[in-house]
């Protein structure tokens, strides 16, 4: 069967009915978020191994490996494929009341939303590392150990979820270069900003509606959850090439492959300056729970989403995320 | 033509249809579920706005032998309205998903209706009498004086018009934390299963406050989901099994003698994908939409996005038979993804029980039927393998008027009365069809129309 639509459309078609599903009349429909996750992976799979093909012929092309650092960009979107509609998604920053509400959901969010955890992203690592090609700090999530503090404890170990990274260059005035992660049993906030990092805690204000100006703590200690630390990353950046199956994705290897997301960033703020990652904000959206975004995007300046879609990095990240988005 | 064993081919003709004409189709009208009681005197319909709408057919009249009696409005309430859980902040809402009908004991009758979250038990009864002459009391209620009674009359039963009420009797809530697709009354007639997307719970009629669940296959870790239940019914003639299906084509069948939770099914039904026909969207077209047992309970229909197929409930590793309703559609599953109608879920039912009208050695009429596009519904005879494409539409209004079978061509040239694939109309869809027990009456839905149809007889 052809379908007229590319890998990166449905992709885009996918998530897109996945965010409409949560303001649904009646709830969250299981069933169908299910179904359409199952397309997100079909089309996943055939965008990523459509990106290995491209990379092995290059690498043909290149056996001295010069150019893996300067990996062809991200074929633009089709421009017919960039719905107009997610360029007006609102972030969710917007009114206090359906913040309150959205936290309620998420928390509260009892059986019906439990997701979980995160505790799927290293699971689904583990069982196939070479098929995804996740970024490293996914697989920080994985092993860097029980997350602190009690939460609804219990689950698996280092249950963070890691949410999109909308990584952009350090000029361009639209793109943050903040990933929020929220640990969904702790209900810690981890921010990285700028290769620092914050964190919240919000399982102390429950609703957490209020802009948590808490920016400036302290980095955490070592062991508990964290993003990358710039100073690692020093070392790894030249011999580790982009976070490719077979590249890195060793399952219970090391367990900590900053350099990948660096790597990645920096060719990406060199080559994209522009782009947003509205992907990106979508998985934040879902992932980061709200309070995570109030904190965060107030204290951007207001970026609007340009209808650019389809970030290297937010195909990449696909991987785990999606069955913690039908479950969500 | 279909054939109805012995050769005699169903001709199908319009006999009603209810329902708002206009064009604009108000969101609460939209009908979600139909039913016909056991005696087929009775049809129910259920709609988005939580009504039901209850339909009785006229008795027969013995000088107008050519046609059946019509359906009437019997009664309409409010079943459930919508409800928020302020808990999970989510909005409950009051559509309709099934109606199920008690078998009849007494002068009333009683039908469980269910939404996303809670079930209900409704008693439908009629009152046509009202005592009068009460010693103590005038007519129009007031108490009299005692001491001005001098004589004793004995009260009576005097003719009222009829009223028919509708009393919830039951409500069966807070044991489903998914949404509720489906409901099935035991065989038994004393307990009734209900189905989410994730458990089976097993409720008995007079018991509220309790329920069993009977198979969870919610995963410790839900990142580890990969289906869920989309359908579930009880063997119509052995109480101890039941049957459920999933969103990934399989049909599990439970004895629940075995174990108190069958998580372990019985029999596992599945038949091989066919790899030459994989797509992006292979999971969803072969998730289950319905599944229903045959009146004898040897075999069962299941329905996906393009077919239907009968299983031998003797042989789990394929159908015995697959109908294509709408093959055509194959090749544009794209759009139909873009537009959402490839989750549309559609049913399937069966033809009534058996009826041997002609003394004739030939196998009972067995016609299995669905919905499809452009208010098109499809039945497929299993004994002459014909199939007929019918339209639901107000075109063909007349009393007795056979329909036309319609095609659709698929590609190429179109022939004179054929209709092109890209002229089908997705937002007319038949997702809800339902066959009296007995006759061949059939009711279907459109999205916010009844329609009723009956065979040509003589």
């Amino acid at each position: 069967m052809e379908c007229t639509l590319d890998a990166q459309s449905l992709i885009s078609i996918s998530l897109r009915k996945i965010h409409s599903s949560r303001t649904q009349r009646g709830g969250i429909k299981l069933h169908k978020n299910l179904l359409v996750s199952y397309v997100l992976r079909n089309a996943r799979q055939l965008y990523l191994s459509e990106r290995y093909a491209e990379l092995y012929r290059r690498q043909q092309h290149y056996p001295d490996g010069a150019p893996l650092l300067a990996m062809p960009a991200c074929p633009p979107p089709p421009a017919a494929a960039s719905p107009p509609e997610l360029a007006g998604l609102p972030l969710p920053a917007d009114t206090p009341e359906r913040e309150a509400r959205s936290c309620a959901a998420v928390r509260g969010g009892a059986e019906l939303l439990e997701v979980p955890v995160c505790a799927a992203v290293p699971a689904e690592l583990q069982r196939a590392p070479c098929r995804d090609s996740s970024p490293g700090f996914y697989r920080a999530a994985g092993s860097a150990g029980p997350g602190g503090g009690g939460g609804n404890g219990g689950a698996a170990p280092g249950p963070l979820y890691a949410a999109g990274c909308d990584f952009g260059g350090g000029g361009a005035p639209h793109c943050s270069s903040r990933t929020t992660v929220l640990d969904l049993d702790t209900h810690v906030v981890t921010t990285v900003e700028n290769g620092y990092l914050h964190q919240d805690c919000c399982s102390q204000c429950p609703c957490c509606c209020q802009p948590a100006p808490g920016l400036a703590s302290p980095p955490p200690a070592p062991g508990t959850k964290r993003k990358y630390y710039p100073g690692q990353e020093e070392e790894e950046e030249e011999g580790v090439e982009e976070g490719e199956p077979g590249g890195g994705g060793v399952a219970g290897g090391p367990p900590f492959a900053p350099c990948t997301k660096r790597a990645r960033f920096e060719e990406y703020s060199a080559e994209h300056p522009q782009d947003s990652s509205n992907i990106s904000n979508l998985i934040s959206i879902f992932g980061s729970g709200f309070t995570g975004l109030v904190s965060r995007q107030q204290a951007d300046t207001e970026q609007p989403l340009n209808g650019q879609l389809c970030s290297k990095q937010a195909l990449a990240s696909l991987g785990a995320w999606t069955r913690a988005i039908v479950a969500f | 033509f279909l054939g109805a064993g012995g050769g005699n081919d169903i001709q199908w003709c319009f006999s009603q249809v209810k329902g708002a004409v206009d064009d604009d189709v108000a969101e609460a009208d939209i009908i979600s579920t139909v039913e016909f009681n056991h005696s087929g005197e009775l049809l129910a319909t259920g709609d988005k706005g939580g009504r039901v709408v209850i339909f009785q057919q006229e008795q027969e009249n013995k000088t107008q032998s050519h046609s059946r009696g019509e359906y009437n409005v019997y009664s309409t309430f409010q079943s459930h309205e919508p409800e928020f859980d302020y808990l999970k902040s989510l909005e409950i809402e009051e559509k309709i998903n099934k109606i199920r009908w008690l078998p009849q004991k007494n002068a009333a009758q009683f039908l469980l209706s269910t939404n996303d979250k809670t079930i209900k038990l409704w008693k439908i009864s009629e009152r046509d009498k009202r005592p009068e002459g009460y010693n103590l009391k005038e007519e129009d209620g007031r108490y009299r004086d005692p001491t001005t009674v001098t004589t004793l009359r004995v009260p009576v039963f005097r003719p009222m018009d009829l009223m028919v009420e509708a009393s919830p009797r039951r409500i069966f809530a807070n044991a489903h934390t998914y949404h509720i697709n489906s409901i099935s009354i035991n065989s038994d007639y004393e307990t009734y299963l209900s189905a989410d997307d994730l458990r089976i719970n097993l409720w008995h009629l007079e018991i509220t406050d309790r329920s069993f669940n009977i198979v969870d296959i919610k995963p410790a870790n839900m990142e580890e989901l990969t289906e869920v239940i989309t359908a579930a019914e009880f063997h119509p003639n052995s109480c101890n099994t039941f049957v459920y299906s999933s969103s990934k084509g399989t049909i599990r069948l439970c004895d629940m003698r075995a174990s108190a939770l069958c998580d372990r099914h019985s029999k596992l039904f599945e038949e091989p994908e066919d790899p030459s026909n994989r797509s992006f969207f292979s999971e969803i077209i072969s998730s289950i939409s319905d599944v229903k047992f045959s009146h004898s309970g040897r075999y069962m229909m299941t329905r996906d996005y393009l077919s239907v197929k009968i299983w031998d409930l003797n042989m789990e590793n394929r159908p015995v038979e697959t109908y294509q309703v709408h093959e055509y559609l194959r090749s544009k599953l794209c759009s139909l993804y873009e537009n959402d109608c490839i989750f549309d879920k559609f049913e399937c039912c069966w033809n009534g029980s058996d009826r041997q009208r002609y003394f004739l050695p030939s196998p009972p009429c067995s016609i299995v039927m669905t919905g499809s596009y452009n208010n098109f519904f499809r039945m497929f005879d299993r004994n002459t393998k014909r199939d007929i494409t019918l339209e639901a539409s107000r075109e063909n209004n007349k009393p007795r008027t056979v329909l036309k079978p319609r095609k659709v061509c698929a590609s190429g040239k179109r022939k004179k009365d054929e209709i092109s694939v890209d002229s089908l109309d997705f937002n007319k869809k038949i997702l809800h069809t339902a066959w009296h027990p007995k006759e061949n009456i059939i009711a279907v839905a459109t999205t916010n129309n009844l329609y009723i149809f009956q065979d040509k007889m003589n």
